[in-house]
């Protein structure tokens, strides 16, 4: 099947002529049309892919071919894709046709690459279970053992995930603030990548909180994640964060061989009550990684456990200021109560075009940003940002990368965490590396007692994708990890 | 800190999200429980660190202060939802 293909092997394939680019992407279209049941896409769009597959082959034959010439990919629908409809996932841009394109996806598109659709995510990138969409929850391929129950495929990212893990896409674009790349690919078995703040550039990505977003690759492999991350990044003068650095070969980078390198691993990540499966998964990776050649080093990082609640107040805080630009004005929704003034139509335009989430997050952040409140909350957590920064700096003292688990559970069932602090207890692991712009990875590295993946982390010192790919491809040969949903849509 | 219902009104209005009196109460809850949990921030001595300003250092990209852009009025107002003359259109506010 021309859809199991991981993206190197459809490099290889595509330039033997083995198959022609449009044959990839009709059966990827053919795949997208099959999967509904999952909700994965909001837009579909196989005249994008098919156009693309058709400017492929073309530069195929005349040897001008970049390198992800007719590579179907999947874009999240926080990405602008001029002239095919961008929300957010949220009924506030609901018909909203860019007429611009983001800077990643432009340049995924200039290296070849065709588009399959806009993957539906969670509202503003705002949950970790894409229950929080506007145009319903995405459902996870993946089933318990002996269960029907609709799973989630992991937040905000879940569209990509449960795209690339069906076999839609043979790769996504993610975004990750809290976590929002790393949870779902490890809810799914895929692999996920969010590199250091400022590789990938920002402009025309839909911003929830400007100081934590970072765009990244998902994909069923280490090397797929390489390639597609190679791609995405480098300087975009457009993003005033986006980092003016040489961008390294990645893929070049994969090895597998880690001799010499230290895995730190920190202590106040075992927490109390942890899972035993996922303490054992944690325990394995580190004999995985010794096995490569790697030592384990014990590490402290002692502000961890303010790391969420430091987050949730930065992330609402930059939100509440991000989402003021919805107000029915320029693009988007609105509402004009009938005889209501300019005020009322703000008013009334927010509260129809945003969802429980995203309104709860405005709050806390205008809360929090409020006079009287802005010391003791905002500027209190942008200092345990800095301890929580400092702490990394002095792990990676001792250490060259760190080694912990993706989250804190397997994927769970549609509606089981109702309430909104248990759903944010999730990002436990992964919120700390973003409040630190720290690249991070999680790699699928086994799978729960009732048969559902679990993922690793591994995180680098700023700019050190290269170090971090490698690990998790040392973790994903030694792994072996060949688990894959039964088909049931 | 807990916040009471007037609070959470105020905060819906500086916010600018009309809130339903049935969307207000479970709200207020809502936000006690996460600004709560928050509250142990309150723990942690900060004396002495800065607030972080930019989570990666960076140096600011200079260029010349010349025109890249414009001429886009069409692109600009495409997705209005009102526009006329040019302009986006909104509700009279001047009496």
């Amino acid at each position: 099947m021309l859809t199991d293909l991981t993206i190197a092997a459809m490099q290889k394939g595509l330039r033997a002529r083995d198959f022609s680019a449009v044959e990839l992407a009709d059966a990827h279209i053919a795949a997208v049309e099959a999967a509904r049941p999952l909700n994965a896409f909001i837009v579909e769009t196989p005249d994008h892919a098919r156009a693309a597959a058709e400017r492929a082959d073309a530069a195929l034959a005349d040897g001008s071919a970049g390198p992800l010439a007719g590579i179907p990919l999947g874009i999240k629908d926080l990405f602008c894709t001029a002239g095919v409809q961008t929300t957010a996932a949220s009924k506030i841009l609901e018909g909203f046709v860019p007429t611009y394109e983001s800077t990643v996806t432009a340049k995924l598109f200039a290296d070849g690459a065709g588009m399959l659709g806009k993957l539906n995510m969670d509202q503003f990138a705002m949950g970790s279970s894409n229950e929080t969409s506007a145009f319903g929850n995405v459902v996870s391929p993946w089933r318990s053992a002996g269960s029907n129950r609709p799973l989630v495929p992991g937040g905000s990212s879940g569209g990509s995930a449960s795209a690339v893990a069906a076999r839609l896409c043979a790769g996504a674009t993610g975004t990750d603030t809290g976590g929002s790349i790393r949870q779902p690919a490890a809810f799914v078995g895929i692999a996920g990548i969010k590199p250091t703040y400022g590789r990938c550039s920002r402009w025309g990505v839909v911003a929830f909180a400007s100081s934590l977003d970072q765009a990244g690759p998902m994909a069923r492999d280490v090397r797929d994640c390489a390639i597609l991350l190679k791609s995405m990044s480098g300087y975009d003068p457009k993003d005033s964060t986006s980092l003016d650095l040489p961008v390294p070969d990645f893929e070049a980078a994969l090895t597998g061989d880690l001799k010499g390198l230290r895995i730190g691993v920190p202590r106040e990540y075992r927490l109390d009550g942890m899972d035993p499966n996922i303490a054992a998964l944690w325990d394995q990776g580190l004999a995985w990684l010794r096995d490569a050649g790697a030592t384990v080093v014990d590490v402290s990082l002692p502000h961890t456990k303010y790391a969420l609640p430091a987050y949730y107040i930065v992330a609402p805080a930059e939100a509440s200021s991000n989402l003021a630009r919805y107000d029915g004005v320029r693009y988007g929704l609105r509402v004009t109560p009938e005889g209501g003034n300019l005020a009322d139509m703000y008013e009334a335009t927010r509260a129809a075009g945003f969802g429980p989430e995203v309104k709860r997050r405005i709050m806390i952040g205008t809360y929090v940003l409020s006079a009287g409140f802005y010391d003791a909350y905002y500027i209190q957590a942008q200092k345990v940002r800095t301890l929580i920064a400092r702490d990394f700096a002095n792990a990676f003292e001792a250490c060259d990368l760190l080694l912990t688990p993706t989250a804190p559970s397997a994927a769970f069932a549609a509606g089981d965490k109702s309430d909104p602090l248990e759903m944010y207890l999730n990002d436990v692991f992964t919120v700390p590396a973003s409040m630190a712009g720290l690249p991070a990875m999680s790699v699928p590295a086994g799978l729960s007692p009732s048969g559902l993946p679990l993922g690793l982390q591994i995180i680098g010192p700023a700019l050190g994708e290269a170090a971090v790919l490698n690990a998790g491809y040392a973790i994903e040969r030694a792994a072996g990890f060949a688990a894959r949903p039964d088909r049931w849509w | 800190m807990s916040v009471d219902a007037a609070t959470v009104k105020r905060i819906a209005h500086l916010a600018r999200i009309k809130l339903s009196e049935a969307e207000a109460a479970p709200l207020q809850g809502e936000l006690n429980a996460i600004l709560g949990w928050i509250e142990q921030l309150g723990e942690v001595d900060t004396t002495g660190v800065a607030p972080m300003t930019a989570v990666i250092p960076i140096t600011r990209a200079w260029r010349d202060d010349v025109v890249t852009d414009g001429d886009a009025l069409d692109r600009v107002l495409a997705n209005a939802p009102a526009s006329d003359f040019g302009f986006y259109a909104v509700p009279k506010v001047i009496e």
